[in-house]
C-alpha cells in the first residue's frame, strides 16, 4: 500500500472504484428518489383535477341538500369502490349550486346532512356546519371544501379529482372559500 | 445417535458456528437479572417471531388491491380453512407485541438499565418502538375497510397540516390525489417489505448489543453509575455473582414466552379476528370511523385540543416526544438506577399512564361525537311529557324533530357533546334559553335561521319545564322586579 501518497497503480485502482460506484448509486437513486416522490409533483397535480358531470340540474330540488356520486377522474383499473367519491350538493333557493365535499376540514371524515336542523355532522369529532357549508361549532378550522362548479346542457358539473386537505385547498378545489358564521 | 453427532460435526466443521453459539448462551449474567422482570424484551421477541410466521401465512391468500382487498378478507375469515384463526392470530398478536413493548421499555426505564453503557441499546429500543407501532398501523390500513378508509382520511388531513409542503406530502403518503388503489399497495410494501427489514435489523442490533455490554444488574439504590467505575464494577459482579444465560434466566424467558403465545392463540380463538367492518366505499357515509386501540388516544387528544393548539401539537408533539426518548440516555446517563431514588421518573410513568388510559378510555365512548341517530331512535322519557300542556308537547317535538338529541341527552340517553338537559330549566332562564338556541355559542350552532318563531316559542316552553320538581328555575336576578316585562318582550325575537 502506498503511504506516502505517491500515485500507485493499486491506489488508483481503489479509488476509480469508489468514484464508479458513487456514480452508480447516483443514477440509481436518483430515479427511485423520483419514483417515490412522482405523486407529489405539481404537474401531476394541476393534471389531477378535471370537469366532471354530476347530474342533471332538476335531479336537485331547490332549497334541499342532497348526496351525490362521481368517479374519480384518476383512477387506476384496480381501485375498486374507492374512485367513487360522494359530495354533498345544495341547491340554494334561487337555483345556484354549492357543492361540498364530505371531508370533514377537521380531519376528513364524512359529514352527514341533516336536513330538519340544516346542519352537517361528523361523526368523528362532532364537527358540525351550516347548510351553506360555513362552520357552526366543533373542532374544524374553517368551513367544509366547496367543489367549483358551473352548469352546462343542463348538467351539474364539478371540478374534482383530489382529496381536499387544509394542505392545499387551492390546488385541491381550484378556489379557496371563505369560512366564518352567519350572523344570529 | 452417532449419525447425528457425526452430521453435527460435519457441518460445525464448515460452519464454525456451534463455538460462538455456545458462548453467546452461556455468556455469564447478574444473578440478580435472571428475574421474572427481565421476561419482557425476549416475551416481545416471540411474539414478533410468531407475527412473522401468521403474517407469511395471511399474504398467502391476501390481494394487496383496493378493488379487491376487501374481498379477500371476507374469503379469509369465511371461506379459507383456518384463514379466520390466522387473521385472529395475527390481530392479536399485534395488539400483544405494541403492548410488551411498551411494558418492556417501562421496566426498562424503572430499572434505569438505559444508563451508561447501554445508552444506544435504549435508543435502538425507541426505534423499535417507533417501527412496531408504525407496522400496528400499515397492519390496520391493510384491514381495507371503512376504518382503514377513514383513518388513511385522518392521517393525510394531519399531513396536510404541515406547512409549505403539506399538499405534496398528502399524495406522496396516498400514492396520488386520492384514497385509491396505489394508496394501499403503497402500504403493503411498507407493511411487508420496508418496516419489517427495519424491525429485523433494529431487533438483531438491540440483541447483539444486550450480549456485548451485558444484562443490566438489579439497580440498588444509592450504587450510582460512573462511566470510569462501572465497565469494572460489572465486570466484578458478573465474576462473582454471575449465572450461564441458558439456562438459568433463559428458563423464566421460555416460560412467559410460552405463555404469551398462549395468551395470543387463547384469544385468537375465543374472540377471533378483528374486523373487517364496512366495505371500503367511499360513498357509504354512514359510517363511525375509529382507529384501532393503540391509537384511540390521538382520537381523543384530536377531539379534546383547542383548535388553535391543534396543528401545532398534532404535528410538533409526536416529535418532540421521540426526540425526548432518544435524548433521554444522553441527558441521564449516569447517577442513581433504583426506582426508588427516582420519583420523576416514577411520576413520569404513573402520569403517562395515567394520561393515556384516561385518554384511550375518554377515545372508547367519545362523548365529542354526537349520536347520529339519537333523534329518531330515542323517544322522548314519558314522565318528561305527562302533565304537559300542547305547547310544551309541541316543544318536545320540536326538540327531536330538530335532532337536538343527537347531542343533548335526555335521562341518560342521547349525544353528549352538549350537556345533558335534563335540569336545564335550573340553570338557564326564559331569556338565556332563546337566545342560547337562537343565537348558539359555547360549542353549540346557532338555530336562528333553522327555526320559525312558533317553534322556538314551543321548544323554550318544553325546555322550561326540565328541572326536577324540588329545585327552583333558574332566575335572573337583576331582572327580578321587572320580570313581568321582559318575558313577553322576549317572545317577539
Amino acid at each position: 500500500m502506498s503511504s506516502t501518497g505517491a500515485p500507485t497503480r493499486r491506489g488508483f485502482l481503489l479509488k476509480l472504484g469508489i468514484a464508479l460506484n458513487a456514480l452508480a448509486a447516483a443514477l440509481v437513486a436518483a430515479p427511485i428518489v423520483g419514483y417515490l416522490l412522482s405523486p407529489g409533483r405539481r404537474k401531476r397535480m394541476a393534471s389531477a383535477l378535471s370537469w366532471v358531470a354530476l347530474a342533471e340540474t332538476d335531479t336537485f330540488p331547490e332549497g334541499q341538500t342532497r348526496m351525490a356520486t362521481y368517479r374519480n377522474p384518476f383512477t387506476r383499473p384496480w381501485d375498486g369502490a374507492t374512485a367513487d367519491i360522494a359530495c354533498w350538493v345544495r341547491r340554494v333557493p334561487g337555483g345556484d349550486f354549492q357543492v361540498f365535499a364530505v371531508n370533514c376540514a377537521h380531519l376528513g371524515c364524512p359529514v352527514r346532512w341533516f336536513a330538519p336542523s340544516g346542519l352537517f355532522l361528523c361523526p368523528c369529532h362532532g364537527g358540525a356546519y351550516y347548510a351553506d357549508g360555513s362552520r357552526a361549532s366543533g373542532p374544524p378550522p374553517r368551513g367544509l371544501f366547496r367543489y367549483e362548479h358551473k352548469v352546462e346542457n343542463g348538467r351539474l358539473w364539478i371540478r374534482a379529482g383530489m382529496m381536499p386537505t387544509l394542505g392545499h385547498v387551492e390546488a385541491s378545489l381550484g378556489t379557496s372559500k371563505p369560512e366564518g358564521a352567519p350572523c344570529a | 445417535m452417532r449419525l447425528i453427532r457425526d452430521l453435527g460435526a460435519w457441518l460445525d466443521r464448515r460452519l464454525q458456528l456451534g463455538t460462538p453459539l455456545k458462548e453467546a448462551a452461556e455468556h455469564r449474567v447478574p444473578r440478580s437479572s435472571a428475574s421474572w422482570f427481565y421476561v419482557f424484551g425476549s416475551g416481545a421477541l416471540a411474539l414478533f417471531v410468531t407475527q412473522i410466521v401468521t403474517g407469511i401465512c395471511l399474504a398467502l391468500v391476501y390481494v394487496p388491491s383496493a378493488g379487491e382487498a376487501y374481498r379477500s378478507l371476507l374469503v379469509l375469515d369465511a371461506e379459507q380453512p383456518l384463514g379466520w384463526f390466522l387473521r385472529a392470530m395475527h390481530g392479536w398478536g399485534s395488539n400483544f407485541m405494541v403492548a410488551l413493548v411498551l411494558v418492556h421499555m417501562v421496566q426498562v426505564f424503572l430499572f434505569g438499565a438505559f444508563k451508561y453503557p447501554r445508552e444506544l441499546t435504549w435508543i435502538v429500543g425507541v426505534l423499535l418502538l417507533v417501527v412496531t407501532l408504525g407496522m400496528a398501523f400499515t397492519g390496520q390500513v391493510l384491514r381495507f375497510d371503512q376504518d382503514a378508509y377513514w383513518g388513511l382520511g385522518i392521517l393525510t388531513s394531519i399531513a396536510g397540516r404541515v406547512p409549505m409542503v403539506g399538499g405534496q406530502l398528502v399524495q406522496v403518503i396516498l400514492g396520488g390525489p386520492i384514497i385509491a388503489g396505489e394508496t394501499l399497495t403503497r402500504f403493503f410494501a411498507l407493511h411487508v417489505f420496508v418496516i419489517p427489514g427495519l424491525l429485523i435489523g433494529f431487533v438483531g442490533l438491540h440483541l447483539l448489543m444486550v450480549l456485548k455490554l451485558g444484562v443490566n444488574e438489579w439497580p440498588m439504590p444509592g450504587r450510582l453509575v460512573r462511566r470510569e467505575t462501572y465497565d469494572a464494577e460489572y465486570a466484578r459482579l458478573v465474576e462473582k455473582d454471575g449465572v450461564p444465560f441458558f439456562p438459568v434466566a433463559f428458563r423464566k424467558d421460555l416460560v412467559f414466552s410460552g405463555l404469551l403465545v398462549l395468551a395470543v392463540v387463547a384469544c385468537a380463538a375465543i374472540f377471533g379476528p378483528f374486523g373487517p367492518s364496512g366495505e371500503p366505499d367511499p360513498t357509504i357515509i354512514q359510517t363511525v370511523p375509529r382507529p384501532d386501540f393503540f391509537f384511540l388516544w390521538i382520537f381523543s387528544v384530536a377531539a379534546l385540543l383547542p383548535p388553535w393548539m391543534e396543528t401545532a401539537v398534532l404535528l410538533v408533539g409526536p416529535v418532540v416526544g421521540i426526540l425526548a426518548l432518544l435524548a433521554l440516555p444522553l441527558v441521564s446517563g449516569e447517577g442513581e438506577k433504583s426506582w426508588r431514588r427516582r420519583p420523576v421518573a416514577v411520576l413520569t410513568v404513573i402520569l403517562a399512564g395515567v394520561a393515556w388510559g384516561t385518554l384511550t378510555h375518554l377515545g372508547k365512548t367519545a362523548p365529542w361525537s354526537p349520536v347520529m341517530d339519537a333523534w329518531s331512535a330515542l323517544p322522548v322519557p314519558e314522565k318528561l311529557l305527562a302533565s304537559a300542556t300542547p305547547v310544551q308537547r309541541q316543544g318536545g317535538l320540536v326538540f327531536q324533530l330538530k335532532q337536538c338529541r343527537n347531542c343533548h341527552a335526555l335521562g341518560d340517553q342521547g349525544g353528549r357533546r352538549g350537556p345533558a338537559l335534563d335540569d336545564v330549566a335550573t340553570r338557564l332562564t326564559h331569556d338565556q334559553l332563546i337566545r342560547q338556541v337562537l343565537q348558539g355559542g359555547g360549542n353549540m350552532p346557532a338555530y336562528g335561521t333553522n327555526l320559525s318563531p312558533a317553534e322556538t316559542t314551543a321548544l323554550v316552553a318544553f325546555l322550561e319545564t326540565l328541572r326536577p320538581g324540588h329545585v327552583p328555575p333558574a332566575r335572573d336576578s337583576s331582572k327580578s322586579v321587572a320580570s313581568e316585562a321582559v318575558a313577553p318582550a322576549a317572545g317577539t325575537h
